[in-house]
């Protein structure tokens, strides 16, 4: 398709607007003010208006980073975030490729179900889980035959659970963008590959991974940053990072340091190094694109 | 039975249609034990035995939950704060991504990836400055405070995904229109916007979405005035990690889902049409 090339100057900058406009007041505007504050001291005493703000230049990222559970948080986000993109990767791709191999009766149950829990909120799907694995009242641990074991108790167990609840609800995002790739791959394509006697194993490694890389760079893109960022589950399942902390992320670590012990320079610092962690993978798939050559 | 004439004649998709419908009953079984735990007369959620079935089916769960505070307030203010923000983006990402697809001007592909890389924002990360932005303009404790942000949020995604649709219709379109004699807002509002709804319809979903299932910022800004509280906010109510009211909370649960899932099966076909898009360009 030839592209459209209107000269007019001002009318796309007209329609731009309103989305600049947004974007600029609370995209832009927060993500200056996140830096500015993480370089100040500012506790209850400053927002009350009682002190006034000090500059503490790297003062905050130094405490930061001699805070031996700023690592350890830190370690369990990257581990736990990409246990859940690996485990939500796997399961969206199979079932992505189970549901081109079935009829229209199975293919819509599991769409249906698939598209249930991607529609269930995240406070919602938490406390059902809860539900689903309470050591009283709860019916895994019966057919499981765990007597009253806690899941939220240990640290593993506890990541374990919120990794099921966030596979859960993540999955189908990748299985339908997936499942609508494959649809998308033209059958005379995959006739050809046969006709020129391709296996089924040929035809997936050399015509359909080839033509759906794009399609896998942006979902596993889209999984961790979502996954990185996992907030409502780990603070309503874990009731606000677990026993003494053990399964804080840094986004719920942050949100504590912030609003519960009223240290805004700080959680803002946490903030900032998150930025810049989910700003060096958004530049590695800018360059991926890039190879591919893709135009914008 | 056709099933079973299948297990004859292709075993191995009989093993992958038995494998989905089983999958399928697994990944539906928390929402079913949801509603299901909703019904249960008082007790018996709390038996040491549970049933995946009831045998006598209660409303007590339900009465309670909208006889508590104003939930059927909360219920309208997230349904304010959702429907305020599909509106809001649908219409300023259609004439932003009408913008960079068919005009060609300066800093366009420039825009393009400050747009995807604006989508890679924690915005939760930026819950502390967006807090003090509010309070300097008074807009804390209202639904404003996340309505405000959901809308810029859920721009660039929106604006990424629309691209597509807005390519997909043909130019001649838009030179006929001119030569009809339509004028730019006439051909943008009556010829192109019909068109790329579908395309709006499958973003909307991501916006509704997010600003249905918000926990953070409603957890965040809406602190003293619990008049403004939104539906996550209210389930809590019920959730104490002591001595939860399990039939309360799903029984809310229940009630907030239910709307997304209404939402969702409307679009279903046109979101998976519309990921395929998206990706596809």
């Amino acid at each position: 398709m030839t592209p459209v090339t209107h000269r007019a100057t001002w009318t796309p900058w007209l329609y731009l607007a309103p989305a600049l406009v947004a974007l600029g007041g609370l995209l832009v505007y927060p993500i200056y003010q996140l830096g500015l504050i993480s370089f100040f001291r500012y506790t209850q005493a400053q927002v009350s208006g009682g002190e006034p703000t000090a500059f503490e230049g790297f003062g905050n990222y130094s405490a930061l980073f001699a805070d031996p559970q700023f690592w350890q948080v830190l370690l369990a986000t990257v581990v736990f975030a990409a246990a859940c993109v690996v485990s939500t990767l796997a399961v969206g791709c199979a079932l992505a490729v189970l549901l081109t191999r079935v009829r229209a009766v199975p293919r819509l149950a599991l769409m249906l179900a698939a598209l249930g829990a991607w529609a269930t909120p995240a406070v919602t799907g938490s406390t059902v889980w809860l539900l689903l694995f309470d050591p009283d009242f709860g019916p895994v641990n019966r057919i499981l035959g765990l007597g009253d074991h806690s899941w939220t108790y240990g640290r593993y167990s506890a990541f374990l659970l919120v990794l099921l609840e966030v596979v859960w609800c993540s999955f189908p995002f990748v299985m339908v963008t997936v499942y609508a790739g494959i649809r998308a791959v033209p059958a005379e394509v995959l006739e050809a590959a046969s006709l020129d006697g391709a296996s089924q194993w040929r035809v997936w490694r050399s015509v359909l991974a080839p033509m759906l890389r794009p399609i896998l760079v942006v979902v596993t893109i889209q999984s961790v940053i979502w996954d990185f960022k996992v907030f409502t589950q780990i603070y309503v399942m874990t009731n606000g990072g677990g026993i003494a902390g053990q399964n804080l992320v840094l986004n719920v670590y942050a949100y504590q340091q912030a609003f519960a012990s009223s240290q805004y320079g700080l959680g803002s610092a946490i903030g900032v190094v998150m930025l810049l962690i989910l700003l060096a993978v958004t530049l590695g798939y800018l360059r991926l694109l890039r190879r591919q050559g893709e135009e914008l | 039975m056709n099933l079973l004439r299948g297990l004859v004649a292709r075993p191995w998709r009989f093993a992958a249609e038995v494998s989905a419908l089983l999958i399928a009953a697994v990944v539906a079984f928390p929402l079913y034990w949801m509603v299901l735990s909703a019904f249960r007369p008082a007790g018996e959620i709390e038996s040491s035995e549970p049933r995946p079935w009831t045998l006598s089916p209660s409303l007590d769960s339900f009465r309670r939950v909208f006889g508590q505070q104003d939930f059927g307030r909360y219920f309208v203010n997230s349904l304010v704060v959702a429907g305020s923000v599909v509106i809001a983006s649908a219409f300023i990402a259609f004439l932003a991504a009408t913008a960079v697809t068919r005009f060609r001007f300066r800093f366009r592909t420039t825009l393009l990836i400050m747009f995807l890389v604006a989508q890679m924002v924690p915005v939760e990360a930026l819950t502390i400055p967006l807090f003090f932005q509010m309070r300097d303009v008074g807009l804390l404790n209202s639904l404003g405070s996340l309505i405000l942000p959901h809308i810029a949020f859920s721009l660039p995604f929106a604006i990424w995904m629309l691209r597509g649709f807005v390519k997909a219709v043909p130019e001649a379109l838009e030179e006929a229109a001119y030569i009809d004699g339509a004028g730019r807002a006439r051909f943008l509002w009556q010829i192109l916007f019909p068109l790329v709804l579908p395309g709006l319809v499958a973003t909307s979903v991501f916006s509704f979405i997010s600003s249905w299932n918000d926990f953070l910022f409603a957890k965040s800004f809406l602190i003293s005035d619990t008049s403004q509280s939104t539906l996550p906010m209210a389930l809590l109510v019920f959730y104490k990690p002591d001595e939860p009211d399990w039939g309360g909370v799903m029984a809310a649960s229940t009630v907030m889902t239910i709307p997304v899932l209404v939402f969702f099966v409307l679009v279903q076909r046109r979101l998976v049409s519309g990921l395929g898009g998206a990706v596809k360009d």
